[in-house]
């Protein structure tokens, strides 16, 4: 197994964070996992983006210039990674804030209402979290729901940690939403 | 084994610094090693030890020489532009023989360049930089996990020789967050009894790099400088040689290129090509001899960097018929693939 991500999104969105979630879970059940975020010269209300690489051998290179699956939380995001995606890939879209559908029609396109799976939980903060849930429902080999559960309390800042019950029914929604 | 965490290569290497028993930072902000100085902000005054962001890199390097010379683990930080700036005190730390840690996480060059990991320091790293007949240890990291060992080996290793042991990361390598293992101190202490700590009741200490008179006092240091260098080169190489015994193609590579050679030799290997990866962990001394044995049965030797080729000199000098010492770099903070490396190889073999 090996799977190239890249999750993006605004600035504010938590794709960093989504990110390390992810690795950390698949961590803990013996992955090697790589997180890099973009640190270009970025600005504010741009784009965020990060690769995360989660295989069962050892990480060369920590870049991702072709995902095997994108995460896309917002339309900038999607202009500049929906072409980059590996033919047969998998792209989860937010279409609660993308309004056009992406072009491909070689991959798996998934469209996720994540801001309002997340909002019908409590709060529309916890997009990432929709995004995560779906993602592991699609490819339950790379982290198990319980993984991500527990990995929380390391992703998660102590400041934060009190969203967590939100994060979780976030997560568990989007996992067995359609 | 502690527990496996999830770290960035930059706050790895500051705990280790830590763990290390590394009570002084000083250092000047740059991409992309702002995270070192922003770990060591939080935890230095935590473990009762001091922070401070100095006004320039020089200033900072500066403030190392003098907390070394008062005996104390010390280290600074920077990235490529700002380790230009810092070569003068690194020339005055080896002609005073003090010992420090510095890091440079190296990112695009020449000039200000970028802010993406690159290999272009390589020649300033191993050949100095600054002034005179000096050499420092060159440690070169490739995981999280080594950011973090290879720290705390370099405390132990700048004081063992009182010498500066500088850390050769990238800015990939500084960014990326990976599985860590916490490393343990090793708990070696070495007597500093030359350190400038009061001189109540002995004779003063004097810590200086002018040596005017009398005429040969120089050379004198130099050859014990000299003395030293040879005792450091033929007992710290370090390397990693990589299914290599049968190896027909031998990679050489250090840091985020060699990660991408490794994976280069796994696929190579699972297609039948008897591909191995030579992987410096020392710059300086260079591992020669270690090299030389590990390329016995290499048809072809590909150097790859993150440069336009400055390690390449190494390898030829390093092995029998350098003639058969190719290259391939990737400059500007751009990252060699595994598909050319793979190609390249293959094509030596039609």
């Amino acid at each position: 197994m090996r799977e190239e991500i890249i999750i993006a999104g605004f600035g504010g969105q938590g794709v960093i964070m989504a990110g390390k979630l992810l690795c950390i879970a698949a961590m803990n059940e013996g992955k090697f996992v790589s997180h890099i975020p973009s640190y270009g010269a970025e600005m504010r209300g741009g784009t965020a983006n990060c690769s995360v690489v989660i295989s069962d051998v050892e990480i060369g290179s920590p870049t991702v210039p072709k995902p095997s699956i994108a995460i896309i939380m917002n339309t900038p995001s999607l202009t500049k990674f929906e072409s980059k995606i590996k033919p047969g890939g998998l792209l989860i879209y937010n279409s609660s804030l993308i309004d056009r559908k992406p072009e491909r029609t070689d991959i798996t396109v998934v469209d996720l209402k994540a801001n309002d799976i997340s909002e019908a939980e409590g709060s529309d903060r916890a997009a990432n979290m929709a995004a995560i849930g779906k993602l592991i429902a699609l490819k339950p080999e790379i982290a198990s729901m319980d993984a991500v559960v527990t990995a929380l309390d390391v992703a998660i800042s102590a400041r934060n940690r009190k969203y967590n019950d939100i994060n979780i029914k976030v997560l568990k929604a989007a996992n067995s939403s359609k | 084994m502690g527990k496996q965490i999830l770290m960035k290569g930059n706050e790895a290497l500051g705990e280790a610094a830590i763990i290390a028993g590394c009570r002084f930072y000083f250092g000047y902000p740059i991409t992309p090693q702002n995270e070192i100085p922003a770990y060591m902000s939080r935890r230095l005054p935590e473990v009762g030890g001091t922070f401070l962001q100095a006004e320039s890199e020089i200033a900072a390097v500066n403030m190392v020489f003098g907390a070394s010379a008062a005996g104390a683990r010390v280290m600074t930080s920077t990235s490529s532009p700002g380790m230009s700036l810092k070569q003068e005190g690194l020339s005055y730390l080896a002609g005073a023989k003090l010992p420090c840690v510095v890091v440079n996480i190296m990112r695009g060059g020449p000039g200000l360049g970028n802010i993406a990991g690159a290999q272009g320091d390589y020649f300033q790293a191993t050949r100095g930089g600054g002034n005179g007949d000096y050499r420092h240890i060159v440690l070169t990291p490739a995981s999280v996990q080594e950011m973090a060992e290879l720290t705390v080996l370099a405390f132990d290793l700048a004081d063992e020789y009182r010498i500066t042991v500088l850390i050769l990361g990238d800015g990939y390598l500084g960014q990326i967050s990976e599985a860590l293992t916490l490393p343990e101190p090793t708990g070696k202490v070495f007597e500093k009894p030359w350190a400038l700590t009061g001189a109540k009741g002995r004779e003063p200490n004097k810590i200086a790099s002018l040596k005017l008179v009398p005429d040969h006092v120089l050379e004198e240091m130099n050859l014990s400088l000299e003395r030293t260098y040879n005792e450091i080169s033929s007992r710290e190489c370090r390397s990693e040689s990589y299914l290599t015994e049968d190896a027909e193609y031998l990679l050489v590579a250090y840091g985020t290129s060699s990660r991408i050679c490794r994976a280069a030799v796994n696929e190579l290997r699972e297609e039948g090509v008897k591909a191995g990866l030579f992987r410096l962990i020392t710059a300086w001394p260079f591992p020669a001899a270690a090299l030389k044995r590990a390329s016995l049965k290499a048809k072809k030797i590909l150097t790859v960097e993150m440069s336009l080729g400055q390690m390449i000199e190494d390898v030829r000098l390093s092995v029998d018929n350098p003639e058969r010492v190719d290259f391939y770099g990737r400059s500007g903070g751009m990252l060699p693939e595994t598909e050319e490396i793979k190609r390249r190889i293959k094509a030596y073999g039609n």
